[in-house]
């Protein structure tokens, strides 16, 4: 035992030195073949042999230094942070915790003028600011938000009802169908247009609804999934009324009581006396979007508050004692479904307003996988930390469309736009790993007696008592 | 049956599993006022008979009778709103939600409306609850929990109280602590409590009648202190085991 303890203080790197040489050599043989020889096809069709030690060497390494370091000192490192710092972190993360909410709402409101302040002083004219801004107000502030009320509507469904819907798209692909094909077939304005959506979007929560009211968790998941498809299906072979794969274009975009955003003399700029950019219309989508969003988030407080929000959230703990208590599991589920689809069905006509264009191709597996993913990563039933992860993954995979720097590293050949699903998947099992329950598991009570007395969630475990 | 009408009564159900038989022609009752044990070993039955009063799952054939109307076919939500309350088997409290949601989940069927004098009859009866108002409920220790499923139960204001295995997994003391709480409601609020409990003698000792069950047969009936000086049920149930 005493030699044991005299080699300990050493050890950590001496360990760290063995393991990054393993790292290295594992790399080595794991690359050597795959990166180190590249096959390519010469003029005449000929197959050639490229050598790319260079590579090579850079894998082998990233893998080996980066694993003598994350040994010799990221772990210790972070082991002891978190052992000497936990209770002033809790202290202060609960306090940054508590005003996140106003902060982030405050910089939200302000986003698009923010961003058109920077971009103006950095590109120094008025005009630069207003068409760079167009990229930030677009893909990420719309393309975020609009993923963030579809994760709040799916979170009814999900996160508080406990009901795991795996055919969301469903809705959202029905409210934009709905504006599509009404606004073009009939003319009628966006606003009316948009609580339709939601009301056609509840009607068909209702339909999948019925038949798995009976269903829980997998078997649910397996129907809700077909569910998907099939809405999907129809889109695409019912070619008369949706003209399948081809899509809808030339759908009307959405006007500011009556005031068209069009660079015509009736348009918002001409109105304003403003210089025309399409700019305007970006604005107003993105606080439009952000103006439902917030509705889906106000109703979600407020329904977590009253009966049929306590009986979802019932609902997900324990059907049977529900049941037992007098709740109506049937309409419980189906005002979940119901609710959780008709905010699906606002995103999806905003969707479409946005787009001018709706296609099949928009509702795939994919965007529900995602919506959900980011319900589960925000931490299940939290509006905060589903916020949170959305922004991380729908902005984080627009900025991993900007990896064009890695070109200067991998050279000309590298393509980064191929390894963005890989970084995302990645960067998911980083997150639930580092916090398995999701950026804010805990669940925020909704009733409080006298005054708050919480016991640190450091004593907390859910589950079973 | 006894002269006057009573509360519950459970006449020649018998309950199914798939084709397997879990209930073979059990009539029970329970008159007003009453504390009623049902006592008997694993799997005899207990808690199936429990759940079939309940409406999951349902009696094939027989009759489940309420204050004089046949709730054997309503959905278990309606047969809740009769005002009939359980604590089921393994407790099933809501383990998210706080010990204050939990008992408003209970109180659910007068949306609220009495929660304040009932919640306080609930802490009156288990002040530990009242301690731990704002602690998740699966964060409670057992018999925290165990009083939380019988409080939830409680806020429901309840006609018929069904208990299956309050005692199950708790120490002496809280048993003890728990069985008076329950004789003390019997006495104050003349609450009729239909108890099924594998500790035959606590149950039995607060019990006014009690039945035995086997295989999903009822073999025995009657006082309590006819079946604690039954020779065969001390034989079974009491004898090497009193807790």
């Amino acid at each position: 035992m005493a030699d044991i303890q005299k080699i300990e203080p050493d050890s950590v790197f001496v360990k760290a030195v063995k393991e990054g040489l393993l790292a290295g050599a594992l790399a080595f043989g794991l690359f050597f073949l795959i990166v180190g020889f590249r096959t390519d096809q010469n003029i005449r069709n000929e197959l050639v042999l490229n050598q790319r030690w260079g590579l090579l060497a850079i894998f082998v390494l990233v893998a080996g230094i980066g694993r003598f370091l994350l040994t010799a000192y990221i772990t210790p490192w972070s082991e002891a942070r978190s052992k000497n710092k936990r209770a002033a972190v809790e202290k202060e993360q609960s306090a940054f915790r508590k005003s996140f909410p106003k902060i982030g709402l405050g910089l939200l409101l302000i986003y698009p003028f923010l961003v058109i302040l920077i971009l103006w002083a950095y590109n120094g004219s008025i005009m630069g600011g207003l068409q760079g801004s167009l990229k930030y107000v677009d893909n990420f502030g719309i393309q975020i938000l609009i993923y963030v009320m579809l994760a709040w509507g799916l979170n009814i469904v999900v996160g508080l009802a406990g009901l795991l819907d795996l055919g969301y798209v469903a809705f959202y692909a029905v409210g934009a169908y709905s504006y599509a094909l009404l606004s073009t077939h009939f003319g009628l304005s966006f606003w009316l247009l948009l609580p339709m959506a939601g009301i056609f979007a509840a009607l068909w929560g209702i339909m999948l609804g019925f038949p798995v009211l009976r269903l829980r968790g997998d078997y649910l998941a397996i129907v809700t999934l077909a569910f998907g498809e099939i809405i999907r299906l129809v889109l695409i072979n019912w070619t008369v009324v949706t003209k399948g794969t081809f899509g809808i274009s030339g759908i009307a975009k959405a006007t500011l009581f009556g005031i068209p955003f069009t660079p015509g003399p009736t348009g918002f700029a001409a109105l304003l006396g403003l210089p025309n950019s399409g700019v305007y219309y970006k604005i107003f989508l993105y606080y439009l979007i952000l103006l439902l969003a917030l509705l889906t988030a106000w109703v979600t407080i407020r329904l977590r508050r009253m009966p049929i929000g306590r009986a979802w959230e019932a609902l997900r703990e324990d059907e049977i004692a529900c049941r037992s208590l007098g709740i109506n599991t049937t309409t419980t589920k189906l005002t979940a479904f119901a609710t959780g689809a008709m905010f699906g069905g606002f995103a999806g006509s905003f969707f479409a307003a946005r787009q001018g264009f709706v296609s099949p191709e928009s509702f795939v597996f994919l965007e529900s996988a995602i919506i959900l993913a980011i319900v589960v990563l925000g931490g299940m039933g939290s509006l905060v930390g589903i916020a949170i992860a959305a922004a991380v993954m729908i902005g984080g995979t627009e900025l991993l469309r900007e990896l064009e720097f890695l070109k200067r590293i991998f050279g000309p050949d590298f393509t980064p736009e191929l390894y963005r699903m890989l970084l995302f998947g990645l960067a998911m099992i980083v997150v639930m790993v580092w916090k398995p329950r999701g950026f804010v598991g805990n669940r925020e009570p909704s009733a409080f007696l006298h005054k708050r007395k919480m016991v640190s969630s450091e004593f907390t475990k859910e589950g079973h008592g | 049956m006894s002269e006057k009408q009573a509360l519950l009564s459970v006449e020649g159900v018998e309950t199914y599993y798939g084709n397997i038989r879990a209930l073979s022609g059990v009539t029970v009752h329970a008159d007003p006022g009453e504390i009623v044990a049902l006592i008997g070993a694993n799997g005899a039955g207990k808690s199936t008979l429990m759940m079939t009063i309940f409406g999951m799952p349902r009696a094939r054939t027989g009759r489940v009778i309420f204050d004089g109307k046949d709730i054997t076919q309503l959905p278990t939500h309606e047969i809740a709103r009769l005002r009939i309350a359980q604590s089921p088997e393994g407790r099933r409290i809501f383990p998210r939600m706080t010990v204050q949601e939990n008992l408003q989940m209970g109180a659910s069927l007068d949306k609220l409306e009495y929660f304040d004098e009932d919640s306080r009859m609930v802490f009156d009866l288990f002040p530990r609850l009242k301690e731990r108002i704002n602690q998740r409920g699966g964060t409670l220790s057992g018999g925290e929990q165990q009083m939380l499923a019988i409080g939830r139960a409680l806020m429901a204001r309840p006609r018929l109280l069904l208990l299956d295995e309050p005692s199950l997994g708790l120490a002496p003391l809280i048993i003890k602590h728990i069985f008076e709480a329950i004789k003390e409601l019997n006495k104050t609020t003349g609450l009729t409590v239909f108890l099924v409990e594998q500790n035959a003698f606590g149950a039995l000792k607060l019990a006014d009648r009690g039945y035995v069950m086997v295989n999903g047969i009822v073999t025995m009936s009657g006082s309590s202190a006819e079946l604690l000086a039954n020779p065969e049920v001390r034989a079974a149930y009491l004898e090497g085991g009193r807790h």
